[in-house]
């Protein structure tokens, strides 16, 4: 199944914005910004401390105590979300050859990781570090005693 | 050596085989990531819901699989940047076997180094 590109050294002549180009520099753009945000949440959560013994809700509630990680995390949810699905495509693209199916698959794609970023950024931002009628010994030490 | 065609830089060489475990890896991390979102958002359900969860997270066995995806994150991460140079830097591709090696080794050499710290966690008291 040979596909015969003309002449693939010609211009591009199609005069719509070129959203393949700017995906691509996404991906790269995205990555070393990614580095700095994934490789910092790991030694945050996974080396600092007890690491993971010490992950649990009083943990999280302390992290986002601080806008900082808040920033951080919400940061961190959108260039990854954005740039794993945008991969997906790509490979969705490169493996996919019926039409119908290869739109269904990308458009469910997007449909998924755009609910996940909503749902990833209201936690973020509605998070409630003492939530009323929780037990006191599962909350972060901050909160007030009930 | 006879049976490689003549003048295949890429095929069955260091270039494919980082390719196809940038694509593995970015597969893996995707969909530890969706189940990632949806685990954390259980704090907005309540406390008990999200330490019930994040539980299972610290058991044997996947607790050794966090090592692998660590692991994963790290390679993908390093050789995007590797893919990055090779796209923009006049040298990247005279360097690109180089670097691909360079990744693994640093790859390696930081999930050897969280291995003991994280499994005496996972499997100690
Ligand atoms: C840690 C920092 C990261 C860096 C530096 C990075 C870098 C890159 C780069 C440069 C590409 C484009 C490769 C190309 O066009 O040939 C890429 C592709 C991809 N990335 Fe990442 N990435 C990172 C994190 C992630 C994360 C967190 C995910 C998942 C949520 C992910 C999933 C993917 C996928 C699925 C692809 C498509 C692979 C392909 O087309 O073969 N990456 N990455």
């Amino acid at each position: 199944m040979a596909v015969i590109i003309e002449t693939p050294n010609s211009p591009r002549t199609r005069k719509q914005a070129n959203w393949e180009k700017y995906g691509w520099l996404f991906m790269r753009v995205s990555g070393p910004l990614l580095i700095v945000l994934i490789f910092t949440h790991l030694v945050a959560n996974l080396v600092v401390g007890d690491g993971i013994k010490a992950i649990d809700f009083a943990f999280v509630a302390g992290k986002w105590a601080d806008p900082f990680w808040q920033v951080w995390d919400f940061a961190m949810l959108w260039l990854a979300m954005i740039h794993g699905t945008n991969g997906m495509r790509t490979i969705v693209n490169d493996y996919v050859a019926k039409e119908s199916l290869r739109k269904g698959l990308v458009t469910t794609l997007w449909a998924v990781g755009g609910l996940l970023v909503v749902l990833g950024s209201l936690v973020i931002f509605t998070f409630d570090p003492c939530p009323a009628g929780a037990a006191a010994e599962l909350l972060p030490s901050f909160c007030p005693a009930s | 050596m006879a049976s490689i065609p003549a003048g295949t830089l890429y095929r069955g060489k260091v270039g494919m085989w980082s390719w196809v475990l940038h694509r593995i890896t970015g597969v893996g991390i995707f969909f530890f990531l969706l189940v990632h979102v949806l685990d954390t958002a259980l704090v907005r359900i309540s406390p008990e819901a999200y330490n019930v969860v994040i539980e299972s997270y610290k058991t044997p066995i996947i607790g050794i699989s966090e090592l692998g995806l660590v692991g994963a994150i790290i390679f993908h991460g390093l050789n995007g940047l590797r893919v990055i140079a090779v796209d923009f830097w006049s040298k990247g591709t005279k360097y690109q076997s180089l670097m691909f090696w360079a990744v693994i080794v640093i790859t390696v050499g930081i999930v050897a180094g969280f291995a003991p710290l994280h499994l005496a966690r996972v499997f100690g008291e």
